[in-house]
């Protein structure tokens, strides 16, 4: 994984850089000590580590705004990060940049619960924004599953899912405005508490747009009344393609779960290992979660059911409790820890189309075997999102680049039959230099064409998302 | 100019030398362009169903009724549920699924569901030089590159010329009920809509019209829907009881009370609890309104030639477009000078020829 020379002339100006910066923000809030830096070397792609040359930390749009309008008179790249939990890179310096983070910044602004919106610093948490207005029967529906630590900023850049967005659509559905700062210090205001744009639906292409855009510092996030209640069902399956078939059914018939979750029989196993959640030992499982009151939840449940009983399944496990909820739920948020546990291992977010859900978990199959790595598959299957996760050693050499190109072939077919290099996590650098695979040449200059307008200097991380060779002009000119 | 294939469409964008007009069906454009006449419609076809992944894709120039007729078939529809506003704006012709899409045409359901552009998976469209881009793609979640398919999605036109459109799409609900209470002002409109939104009942449609009162939908299983009509009529309180509701959704979803009166329509989108305040300070100009999305979207017919600084001047925040008739100002709501650059910049990358629909939005 290649990244840009570090530019000497801006390392050379260091000193007077980090001067300029000293003069805007509080001491403590500019860091360019070479020890303290580390804490920024790095996201939650910790394969990949490169200490900034400074990182600052503004409190206010306006320190954002003169943040970047110095670095852009300066000539200096910036990395904007929210609490650095991105999976794809999104956030791994550079040695010339500055990281921006937004951490700081996590204010509840505005709870308005008539028109059932919040607005919101941008490094505030996503489940703490949920907690700002949960006492009045409120929740932000946007669910990543490190929601305990990262920032909407985050999820904004990278157009966050989560097991929930089945029902409730990812970031970009649950979006309604954004207080953006331009790499030169323009402030916009985008959307608000209204539906639609006036105009060009920008806001629509800010999100998602891993920080290359602008510096996201304020959004106001659409809030929805917290359902009566929810209850999981799990059900087993003797095979992938029965699980699947299974999944296909439930949609058609109308009813919508607010998740469908799979797994398959090496997750099971471990995950059970973990947390002793009482999963049945079988090839496949879903746990699908219906909300509503009792009565609803029992009315939704029997469709389900009736449907799975078409699929022979081998268990059918309807938590009768809130103890029984949390242990389904158990072992599936344990997934990742679990498999931490017994391996290093990578994780994948391909979507594909639900109908060719055996066919990819086939081909997984087979690959695993060609690599010689394991792999197991947890995803959300009423989506499509999967996640297959395969385990290497890091400390073998070689295993770690055998992982990559296998996770590459993986997300190869994922395009192959009709789907997408990532869902949920973005493409950072762990899938840049991919997008070729999706995306005709023209079909990525559609997207360079975009950040030209907002980020002509090229200078707001610029290098994610895409292919270094096909960015260098842009880059230096 | 009327191209039957992406290719021929292509070429004839990379030919061009003077402005287009890009058109789908004609049935829901808003303000208007000079150009040559660039028609979508021989673009059709549904390309790929598949109801059990909840997707399809169609031909930019695919009539919406065709579209409508093959997810029928499966009991499957658009979630957003497509305005038909030819009544409105006293147009004939076939909307097209394109136009659709470039107009992000929604209806009542979207407090719930969404507008087009959330239900909108991916695109292809031919830009101003000529070249065919796409975007997104056919799977529920995809976040790789930019989102080009919700900048498409109500660019009317200005940016490119799209020829092939995918959604999700959604099972028809078993049962529906829809609840009513007449004799309600905009005020108690907008506090009892309020109540319904803000209750956990999952409400897909909040509305009100001074002639046919408040109302308010439920949609899903048959059960929960006759659980969660009992609970929003306890909540509402007196006044409200269950009624026939498809011609209620089906007149404010394509206000067709306007149809063939007199006057210019405006489409306002404010903070739902600012509209009253927009209808009280607009009240001697207007003449009839309908309200949806729980006060977050007002159509009002008002007395023609009404400055549009008049109406704009009422919006404590939002936007106004003037989708009918004459008044001083443009149609489109202008936005601040930063983000007018930005919209600026996007058309002159996009078509930098200028080609496209000039004088449309702004």
């Amino acid at each position: 994984m290649d990244m840009p020379v570090p530019d000497a002339a801006i390392l050379a100006r260091k000193g007077r850089i980090v001067a300029r910066l000293r003069a805007l923000l509080p001491a403590d809030a500019v860091i360019d000590d070479a020890a303290e830096v580390r804490v920024y070397e790095c996201d939650a792609l910790s394969a990949y580590r490169c200490p900034p040359m400074a990182a600052v930390l503004p409190r206010t749009t306006a320190e954002v705004s003169a943040v970047l309008r110095v670095c852009w008179e300066e000539g200096v790249p910036v990395v904007p990060r929210g609490s650095g939990t991105s999976l794809a890179g999104g956030a791994l310096p550079t040695a010339d940049c500055v990281i921006l983070g937004v951490a700081r910044m996590n204010a509840v602004l505005e709870a308005d619960y008539q028109n059932r919106f919040v607005r919101v610093q941008s490094g505030r948490t996503n489940l703490s924004v949920t907690g700002a207005v949960e006492a009045e029967g409120f929740f932000y529906a946007p669910d990543p599953s490190s929601q305990l630590a990262c920032a909407i900023a985050g999820n904004i850049a990278m157009n966050s899912g989560g097991a929930h967005c089945l029902k409730y659509g990812v970031t970009t559905n649950n979006l309604l405005g954004v207080t953006l700062v331009q790499m030169d210090g323009t402030v916009l205001e985008i959307g608000g508490p209204w539906a639609d744009a006036g105009g060009l639906d920008v806001l629509g292409v800010v999100c998602g747009s891993e920080g290359q855009l602008g510096v996201v510092t304020e959004a106001t996030l659409r809030i929805l009344p917290k359902p009566e209640g929810a209850r999981p069902v799990l059900i087993g399956f003797a095979s992938n393609e029965v699980a699947g078939a299974c999944v296909a059914d439930i949609i058609k018939a109308g009813v919508l779960p607010v998740a469908i979750e799979f797994m398959d029989r090496m997750l099971i196993r471990v995950c059970e290992d973990f947390a002793q959640a009482g999963y049945p030992d079988c090839e496949a499982l879903l746990i699908i979660e219906v909300e509503g009151s009792d009565a609803e939840i029992d009315e939704q449940l029997a469709l389900i059911t009736a449907i799975a009983a078409r699929h022979d399944p081998v268990a059918v496990i309807e938590a009768e409790d809130e103890a029984q909820a949390r242990r389904i739920w158990l072992g599936r948020k344990s997934a990742f820890s679990a498999i931490g546990k017994i391996s290093d291992y990578m994780c994948l977010d391909g979507t594909i189309p639900v109908s060719s859900l055996p066919h990819v978990l086939r081909r997984i199959g087979e690959m695993s075997v060609e690599f010689g790595l394991a792999v197991g598959n947890v995803f959300h299957a009423g989506d499509g999102n999967m996640h297959p996760l395969i385990l290497y050693d890091a400390n073998k050499p070689g295993d770690l680049e055998t992982c990559e190109r296998f996770g590459a072939e993986v997300l190869k077919l994922c395009v192959e039959v009709g789907g997408c290099l990532t869902g949920e996590h973005g493409v950072g650098i762990e899938k840049r230099d991919l997008m070729g695979v999706q995306f005709a040449p023209e079909d990525i200059e559609a997207q360079l064409r975009v950040k030209d307008v907002f980020d002509p200097k090229w200078l707001l991380n610029p290098a994610k998302v895409f292919p270094l060779a096909v960015t260098s002009d842009r880059r230096a000119a | 100019m009327r191209p039957t294939t992406e290719t021929e469409l292509a070429g004839i964008v990379t030919a061009a030398a003077a402005p287009l007009l890009v058109r789908g069906g004609g049935t829901r454009r808003i303000g208007e362009a000079a150009g040559q006449v660039l028609e979508t419609s021989g673009l059709t076809g549904v390309v790929l169903y598949e109801p059990g992944a909840l997707t399809l894709v169609a031909k930019a120039g695919t009539p919406v009724a065709e579209v409508e007729a093959v997810l029928t078939g499966e009991r499957q529809r658009l979630a957003f549920e497509v305005p038909d506003l030819r009544g409105l704006l006293g147009r004939e012709g076939v909307s097209t699924i394109g136009g659709v899409v470039a107009a992000n045409a929604s209806g009542p359901r979207r407090v719930q569901a969404g507008a087009c552009r959330d239900s909108l998976l991916g695109v292809r469209f031919v830009d101003g030089t000529g070249a065919v881009i796409k975007n997104g793609g056919r799977v529920m979640k995809n976040v790789t590159g930019y989102d080009l398919v919700k900048l498409m999605a109500g660019s009317h036109g200005t940016l490119g010329v799209l020829t092939e459109a995918s959604f999700k799409v959604q099972a028809v609900p078993e049962a529906e009920a829809t609840l009513r209470c007449e004799g309600l002002d905009a005020r108690q409109a907008v506090a009892a809509l309020a109540v319904a939104m803000g209750s956990p009942f999952d409400v897909s449609g909040a509305a009100w019209t001074p002639a046919d009162g408040a109302v308010v939908r439920v949609e899903g299983l048959a059960g929960s829907v006759d659980y969660r009509a009992a609970e929003l009529l306890t909540r509402l309180g007196a006044g409200w009881s269950r009624v026939e509701g498809a011609g209620h959704w089906r007149a404010i979803r394509d206000v067709s009370g306007f149809a063939g009166r007199e006057g210019a329509v405006w489409r306002v989108s404010v903070k739902p609890s600012d509209a009253p305040l927009v209808l009280e300070a607009l009240a001697p100009v207007v003449r009839d309104m309908v309200m949806d999305w729980a006060g977050g979207l007002l159509w009002l017919l008002v007395e023609d030639g009404t400055p549009g600084a008049v109406v704009r001047g009422a919006l404590p925040g939002g936007h106004a477009t003037r989708v009918r008739g004459a008044g001083e100002g443009p149609v489109f709501h202008p936005e601040a000078p930063a983000l007018a650059r930005v919209t600026a910049g996007l058309r002159a990358r996009f078509d930098p020829k200028g080609v496209f629909n000039q004088g449309m939005m702004g």
